[in-house]
């Protein structure tokens, strides 16, 4: 049996299909010219792909035709060389319609092998945010934001060439950075392209994960039921009345926290969640109202409590809000749990109105897909900018 | 609800009733209907489309005549039609639906999660061709269309068992076991027009055999909250599947109970409920089919018999479930087998009809397989006739001479 190569793309559903399938494709591609058979194939994608929800595509090459049907004979592979992470957010963990848990973001990592990924953020501080692995992996940081780069008239921001030039540099065997290169020649017909994948080969760094390093938290996960354990006919128990809250500071019980589904929670399918500054809450009821998750808690005394186990982060309780920077929603990478934020300001008020000043200072105002309004306009000139530089 | 009456334009003065018993002159669609009447269902939908549409007509004539109390929808589609009472059946009411040929087609996105769903649901199918412009005769593919998602499946040749069979169907589908849909298929025109005399049992008599529908844990009610039909993807479709198929395997117990009922409460007899024998007791060899061509086949068995050819009849009621090991067991005593196929399935097996093809899938265990022929016949309402029914013994004969081989062949076709 010949050697089999194994990439797969983590990516956020929609938002960056195209660009997962293009690194995807180009993979292939770039192999092929060395003469290995490949393909390439969407997971967890296509019809019920929704916007932001974490899906995978994959790449399969082999040094032969046997060995590749080898490697497709299972769907999903269990481990890969490469993994490609296009949105940090995701280093909390993946959490795909499909599978119902959360996964590691480098759960498929061999030992030794590499997690590629677009990231502003600092190699350690990355690594940290990821689950510890039992084996060491490497981290290579390509600079740069989440892109959105083949999706509908979005301009390309050369994160993919960037990425393969990446590829070429930890998985040489996989393909060299000649054979990328002439791909994306003869895929754009763009010589800065192919000049973007060569910086991102030359200058590319990597950071060894050591083993137990990282979030120390058993990724959540559950047992699927036996036929003979489920209800009939499709239908699963409705969620129960909810329950009052208890105040951490006085103890008193009042308010009402909704019954959530107990399986099904919320951890990366967020990109962002809402920070809420009960100072300047007037409990006019509209985010309890507007969620379409039922995330809002009434707190005893009557404000809203954003219940992080059942929010997506899509913002309609900032957008309905009437009043300014009450409800500001906030990139995920900032939070490293899931805790109530109004318990921490009954515990600590002053602390925690001064870690809203921090932390909602300075940000702009959000937009739909995007991080914030604007962030196309600027960003891409940017990302073109870091391309040219390496 | 008011006493079981029969409008008396359509009562037989001649017929005398037994005891706690109407007689009434009445097509097998309108024998559908009364029997909606004694079920006393709660909701039935409507969409108009020859030949079920006399189901319909009938029952919004019993409405109107104050004989009847259900919700009567009119939908604007077969497909809103089956959708409707889906979502009726859920919260708890016994429903009725029906169609025809493409309506039915129509309705299939509906159809095909109603046995998931474990919705009892009983349907009418007025069987009619699949729709050569304009074409409404008697064809079975509409049906058939739904015999691998858990419908189950059932042919009548009278108006008499289309009532009867009604009673039970309700019966089997709202059992706890079960809770799966029932279409009860009424060849158009032949039955669903044919007026005959009908015993209409009393509305205690269809009490005591019929109990309430209870939904029980799948209730769709704010005092059982659940959620029905959530996303169910690759992590969970096998699974219901499964769930689906273990009721379809306790139906058929379900079924010879219901019989067994119906025959103490009512006095009618049906014998083996999956299939019906006629003259097989001697028979050489036998004729097997589905629904109203019974009747020339029957006929022609017994001009046959007076020229000493002993042939019988299978006429197979349940299609699904499909009684394989007791119908092989039957079928493997004779010397060759035709199955008359009302119906097509173009590319199967020797190009047969559908009924041809699970007939030999059912033999093949047997320790002894008669040679199986294929016949297809009386399509899009073409009638089958007495000489038909002759050709098709004569080449079973040849087969169980030896001197055919088994395949399917045409009959009644201009050739």
């Amino acid at each position: 049996m010949g050697r089999l190569y194994a990439v797969e793309i983590v990516y956020r559903g929609i938002f960056q299909k195209n660009l997962a399938k293009n690194i995807s494709r180009a993979i292939v591609l770039a192999a092929h010219k060395e003469g290995k058979p490949g393909i390439s194939f969407g997971r967890y994608g296509d019809s019920p792909e929704r916007n932001g929800i974490p899906a995978k595509a994959f790449a399969i090459v082999a040094t032969d035709d046997t060995t590749l049907e080898e490697g497709m004979a299972k769907y999903e592979p269990q481990e890969v060389d490469v993994s490609i992470c296009v949105d940090d957010t995701l280093f909390k963990g993946v959490e795909s319609w499909a599978w119902y848990g959360l996964q590691p973001i480098n759960k498929l990592v061999k030992p030794n092998g590499t997690l590629i990924v677009t990231s502003l953020q600092d190699p350690e501080t990355l690594a940290n945010m990821a689950h510890a692995k039992d084996a060491p992996y490497k981290l290579a940081v390509v600079k740069g934001t989440a892109s959105f780069s083949g999706l509908w008239v979005y301009k390309d921001d050369h994160s993919d060439v960037r990425i393969l030039g990446a590829i070429a540099r930890v998985l040489p065997e996989l393909f060299s950075l000649e054979s990328v290169q002439e791909t994306i020649r003869e895929d754009s017909n763009d010589e800065l392209k192919a000049t973007s994948a060569k910086r991102a080969y030359e200058r590319l760094q990597t950071y060894t994960v050591k083993p137990g390093q990282g979030n120390q938290e058993k990724p959540y996960q559950f047992q699927m039921p036996k036929w003979t354990e489920m209800r009939e006919g499709i239908a699963i128990p409705g969620i129960p009345v909810g329950e009052k809250i208890t105040d951490p500071v006085d103890g008193k019980a009042g308010g009402f926290r909704a019954a959530r589904n107990p399986t099904f929670k919320k951890w990366a399918t967020r990109t962002m969640r809402p920070v809420v500054d009960f100072d300047k809450c007037i409990k006019c009821t509209l985010c309890w109202l507007a969620c379409p998750d039922s995330v809002f808690d009434v707190t005893p005394e009557g404000f809203y409590d954003a219940n992080m186990e059942a929010c997506c982060g899509c913002g309609v309780c900032e957008a309905i809000c009437p009043e300014p920077q009450c409800i500001t929603m906030i990139e995920e990478t900032h939070f490293h749990d899931n805790a109530s934020q109004w318990e921490a300001w009954r515990k600590d008020h002053d602390g925690y109105e001064a870690w809203v000043k921090t932390t909602i200072s300075g940000r702009p105002e959000r937009s739909h897909g995007f991080r914030f309004r604007g962030q196309y306009e600027q960003q891409v000139p940017e990302m073109l900018t870091i391309a040219r530089q390496g | 609800m008011a006493e079981a009456i029969v409008p008396s334009q359509d009562l037989n003065k001649a017929a005398k009733p037994a005891k706690g018993e109407e007689t009434s002159l009445i097509t097998g669609s309108e024998a559908i209907a009364v029997a909606c009447k004694l079920a006393d269902v709660d909701v039935i939908t409507a969409y108009p489309i020859r030949p079920y549409d006399t189901v319909m007509q009938y029952v919004a004539k019993l409405n109107a005549n104050g004989e009847m109390d259900c919700e009567y929808i009119v939908a604007e589609s077969e497909h809103s039609q089956f959708e409707i009472v889906k979502h009726a059946s859920a919260v708890g009411a016994r429903v009725f639906c029906g169609s025809s040929g493409v309506g039915w087609m129509y309705a299939m996105e509906c159809l095909t999660v109603t046995p998931s769903l474990r919705i009892p649901m009983v349907a009418m199918v007025g069987n009619r061709a699949l729709d050569d412009p304009g074409a409404f005769g008697v064809e079975h593919n509409d049906a058939l269309a739904v015999r691998d998602l858990g419908w189950q499946l059932v042919w009548v040749d009278n108006p008499q068992e289309a009532l009867d069979t009604a009673l039970i169907a309700y019966r089997v589908a709202e059992d706890r076991r079960v809770f799966l849909p029932c279409a009860i298929s009424c060849d158009g025109a032949f039955l669903t027009h044919s007026q005959a005399l009908v015993k209409i049992p009393s509305k205690e008599k269809v009490d005591a055999f019929l109990p309430r529908y209870n939904r029980g844990d799948l209730l769709l009610h704010p005092d059982n909250p659940i959620t029905v039909a959530p996303q169910a993807n690759e992590d969970w479709l096998m699974e219901i599947r499964r769930q689906t198929a273990a009721a379809m395997e306790r139906s058929a117990g379900v079924i010879r109970e219901a019989y067994a009922d119906f025959e103490r409460i009512f006095g009618r007899k049906y014998g083996n409920p999956f299939f019906e024998e006629y003259m097989t007791d001697d028979a050489d060899v036998v004729l097997v089919g589905m629904g109203t061509l019974s009747n020339p086949v029957r006929v022609a068995i017994r001009q046959m018999r007076e020229e000493g050819k002993k042939v019988g009849f299978v006429r197979v009621r349940w299609f699904r479930p499909f009684a394989a090991e007791e119908l092989a067991k039957s079928l493997s005593r004779f010397k060759a087998v035709g199955v008359i196929d009302r119906d097509f399935s173009l590319g199967s097996p020797f190009h047969s009809g559908v009924l041809a093809t699970e007939v030999r899938t059912a033999l093949y265990p047997s320790a002894t397989r008669p040679p199986v022929l294929g016949f297809i016949c009386g399509l899009g309402g073409r009638e089958v006739t007495l000489p038909d029914v002759r050709k098709m013994s004569e080449k079973v004969y040849q087969a169980a001479a030896g001197k055919s081989q088994p395949g399917t062949q045409w009959i009644g076709l201009r050739e």
